[in-house]
């Protein structure tokens, strides 16, 4: 069905990033529960999440707090892990680049995986929609995802405390992580650098101040950019033959 | 479990915050329609794909649960894990899985 106008926007962008709650809680209340175990109290962890306002990179920073590791290593490993926000950022310019400062400045904070991916299938998907009713639709994706995410960590977070550490959840960040790679694996370049980067991790963890992870995440970033490329020439070869 | 400083996490969250809000505002904010360099867009492509199973795959083969020892039973979990996210394209299947598959593990040891 076609958008006619932008308050109709806003509520289409609204409904499709529904199923999104779904996600976004569970994981929002694992980072609050994982938090708390790690000494957070409540309000610090709504605040992480509430100004960091991304997944990955706020578990990334809370496991190497826990590791001790040096705070320039967690800024960088954190923010590398959020580097991909700027491709979202430059991808949705020719789509939200006239939209007054003030909005564009807000649309920034909500740079997340599931508004800049319903955004992009949809602005491509219907061209015809004006800039204003582009802005509403991706301001919709954020309506309901992105107070759960910062509720659900509060809630997490509350919960965490009565936990005995016995249960020794400290094997859960792991697992938490793990789950976000599998669907991050989405073509053969994607499984070159994730391969590559821990095949240097595991020997690069004998490196000081946790700069394996540095060096490692950057080899398996070369090793995917490579990959990309190579598939691209093999591609052209293959249509040339034909 | 060792607490952390609140000078050291507070430098985090405000160090995260401006930072990932200076990455996503970058571009919309300041390059108007300028184009990035498809060799920059190439790499930032796989920056998470990279640094998080940098982080992960020592904390699989090293876990801290068995303060470092090697365990088949976290291997498997990790594995576990890893395979159903993989699969089903599902982070929140993968996440199940593990969790299931941990469990019983520790269970049946």
């Amino acid at each position: 069905m076609a958008i006619t106008t932008t308050k109709s926007a806003f509520w289409k962008g609204f409904r499709d990033s529904a199923p999104f709650i779904f996600m976004a809680s569970p994981f929002g209340f694992l980072f609050g529960v994982l938090a708390a175990e790690a000494g957070l109290i409540v309000p610090e962890a709504f605040a992480f999440s509430l100004a960091v306002f991304a997944g990955a990179a706020q578990f990334t920073a809370l496991q190497l707090m826990q590791e001790n590791a040096p705070l320039i290593i967690i800024l960088i490993s954190a923010l590398a892990v959020n580097l991909r926000m700027a491709m979202y950022s430059a991808s949705l310019t020719p789509y939200l680049g006239d939209a007054p400062m003030w909005q564009r400045a807000l649309a920034a904070y909500f740079m997340v995986d599931q508004s800049y991916a319903l955004s992009i299938v949809k602005f491509e998907a219907e061209p015809e929609m004006t800039a204003p009713q582009r802005m509403a639709y991706f301001f919709g994706t954020n309506g309901i995802v992105a107070p759960a995410w910062v509720i659900a960590t509060a809630i997490g977070a509350l919960v965490g405390t009565r936990i005995p550490d016995s249960w020794g959840v400290d094997f859960v960040l792991p697992l938490a992580f793990l789950a976000m790679i599998g669907p991050m694996l989405r073509t053969p370049a994607h499984i070159a650098a994730c391969f590559v980067a821990v095949a240097t991790a595991l020997p690069a963890a004998a490196l000081p101040y946790n700069l394996g992870l540095i060096v490692a995440g950057i080899a398996g970033m070369i090793a995917g950019a490579q990959a990309e490329l190579w598939l691209e020439r093999q591609k052209t070869k293959m249509e040339a033959a034909q | 479990m060792s607490s952390i400083p609140a000078p050291l996490l507070w430098t985090v969250i405000l160090g995260l915050a401006v930072g990932s809000y200076a990455l996503r505002f970058a571009f919309i904010g300041f390059m108007g329609g300028k184009p990035i360099a498809p060799w920059l867009m190439r790499h930032l492509r796989y920056t998470a794909v990279a640094i998080i199973p940098a982080l992960v795959a020592p904390l699989v083969v090293w876990p801290a649960p068995t303060d470092g020892s090697p365990s088949l039973m976290h291997f498997a979990a990790a594995a576990a894990t890893l395979a159903a996210g993989y699969l089903t394209r599902n982070v929140l299947c993968g996440l199940g899985a593990g969790g299931v598959s941990l469990l019983l593990l520790y269970l049946a040891a």
